[in-house]
């Protein structure tokens, strides 16, 4: 029952949002120019999927989050779990990161083009930027965070060298860890979008500003809805590792 | 023979505040005093408890007497030796729960099991003593897919596996419903019975000091000394409602200041 809620729910609030969507463009009469219906976009979307377009856009998106985000995750956690764990790395390196934290990967477009051109690097440059600082703030403040009491307990049974950390930090941060990477890949495939509308000419954020530009609004909103599609299916794939039975501890204790 | 002794150990809170936040702030201007030079020995193999009001500083005499924290002045000496910091030799049972959540029950145990070479030997142990607290069929269970009474179970079984020869326990059972508590408290004597650990106990239920102890020490408020040092010579099982117990109970609930004891 609940899980048959569980898909109902969404069909639901989903068909009567594209309900409403086809009734509000018949009513006020918007040309499809200005705003297509539900049914135009569907045809866009065949259009760019038989045309091949849609698939190259896809990949060509996915390939550089893909590629920033794992990058930024390689140098992020490593790096936050030094801040984490030894004071004057943090006393350091904290100040800069936060100053440099809030400066929007869209101000680095410019730098970036200048540096790396037009192309693949610099989307992936931008992306990386996105992802790192708040993974690396995730990471560190996960490390502050951990109980004394684990600290403690495995003080008290002698864990002591390498298994202080394989034992007790990573999987104590772990949850923390899979939160930080959640959130950070969804602002990640916010700003890929971003970044292809001026950094690149192709994917997904280049499909969207190109159909702008040839006047095709059925273009834009197929464009906006694979996006959306993409985000959810991200963000899915990602919620799979908090089930994980070493993980799913955090949920439990709410 | 004196296992434990504690000579003139006195702990306060360092954190000075210049500004004062309450009329009566503790930390304003001079560190907070907890414990005021407190002076006890503990017998091997004794089973001691302590009762004192909330926020007196058991926990911090514990932490202390564990290695943890370092006393502002006097000293601990266990054997004869001032206690460096923490060790397997003194094991901490948690006021609050201490279990790693990311480790099923077995891997928990297994944590006090490091003096076992043989791993065949060591996964027999784990599984005894897991058996003994009642958690057969439980050995591949998260903690959060026990009852509160089976993790402080699973986590006395942590800290016996180990065999301390000293086991601070910090009211372990004081976040379980009354029956459970009963039940603890017989483990407890059991456990008392076949373990050589000098076994030091925290707690705030008087009845419970009584039925498990060979001593109470009774802390006065903060800062904190000795106001009560109880032996209790008797043989278990105890019954507090008859005899020398009932009048003993009625006198310590006195001496807190209940003056009509239930
Ligand atoms: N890290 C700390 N910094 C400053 N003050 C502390 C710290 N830890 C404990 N205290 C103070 O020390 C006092 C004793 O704390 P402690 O936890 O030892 O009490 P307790 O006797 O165990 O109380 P309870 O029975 O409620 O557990 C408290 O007043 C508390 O405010
Ligand atoms: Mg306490």
């Amino acid at each position: 029952m609940a899980l048959k809620g569980l898909h109902l729910h969404p069909l639901i609030s989903f068909g009567l949002a594209i309900l409403a969507w086809e009734a509000a463009i018949r009513c006020l009469d918007v040309p499809a120019y200005r705003f297509p219906g539900p049914l135009a976009v569907a045809e866009a979307m065949k259009e760019l999927a038989l045309s091949g377009r849609l698939f190259a856009s896809i990949t060509a998106s996915l390939f550089r989050v893909t590629w920033g985000f794992y990058l930024a995750t390689c140098a992020a956690i490593p790096l936050g779990l030094v801040m984490g764990i030894y004071g004057p790395a943090r006393a350091f390196l904290n100040p800069l990161v936060q100053f440099l934290r809030p400066i929007s990967p869209l101000a680095w477009i410019p730098v970036a083009l200048m540096w790396l051109g037009i192309g693949d690097r610099s989307a992936i440059f931008l992306i990386f930027l996105s992802s790192f600082f708040p993974l690396l703030v995730f990471t560190m403040s996960a490390v502050l965070s951990i109980k004394v009491t684990y600290i403690r307990v495995g003080l008290n049974f002698g864990v002591t060298g390498l298994k202080r950390y394989t034992k007790i930090l990573l999987p104590a941060i772990l949850p923390d860890i899979i939160t930080g990477l959640r959130i950070t890949l969804g602002t990640a495939w916010l700003v890929i979008v971003a970044a292809e509308m001026i950094a690149v000419k192709s994917g997904i954020g280049y499909l969207i500003i190109d159909g702008r530009n040839s006047m095709r609004m059925d273009y834009v909103v197929a464009g906006m809805i694979v996006i959306g599609i993409i985000g959810l299916a991200l963000d899915w794939t990602i919620s799979r590792l908090e089930m994980l039975p070493s993980v799913r501890w955090v949920r439990k204790r709410r | 023979m004196n296992k434990i002794e504690v000579r003139g150990l006195s702990k306060s809170y360092k954190e000075r505040r210049k500004k004062r936040r309450s009329p009566g702030d503790c930390g304003y201007r001079h560190g907070c005093p907890v414990l005021q030079d407190l002076d006890f020995r503990i017998e091997e193999g004794s089973f001691t408890c302590f009762i004192g009001p909330s926020g007196c500083g058991k926990s911090t005499l514990f932490r202390i007497m564990a290695g943890f924290e370092k006393p502002t002045t006097g000293e601990v000496l266990v054997d004869g030796v001032p206690i460096s910091g923490p060790s397997t030799r003194h094991i901490f049972v948690f006021q609050e729960d201490g279990l790693f959540p990311w480790m099923t029950a077995m891997e928990n145990v297994a944590l006090g099991a490091g003096r076992f070479s043989d791993p065949v030997e060591r996964e027999r142990e784990i599984r005894d003593f897991l058996d003994m607290v009642g958690l057969k069929g439980f050995e591949n269970h998260y903690p959060h897919e026990l009852s509160g009474g089976m993790r402080r179970r699973a986590e006395v079984a942590r800290a016996l596996i180990a065999n301390p020869e000293i086991l601070l326990m910090d009211e372990p059972f004081g976040a379980l419903d009354f029956i459970t508590r009963l039940q603890m408290r017989e483990e407890m004597v059991n456990v008392h019975q076949m373990f050589d650990s000098t076994i030091l106990f925290i707690t705030h239920d008087i009845d419970e000091a009584l039925q498990l102890g060979d001593r109470i020490i009774m802390l006065s408020g903060r800062p904190s000394s000795v106001k009560a040092d109880i032996p209790l010579p008797f043989p278990h099982p105890r019954d507090l409602a008859i005899g020398e117990m009932a009048s003993l109970r009625k006198e310590i609930y006195f001496h807190i200041g209940i003056h009509a004891a239930l």
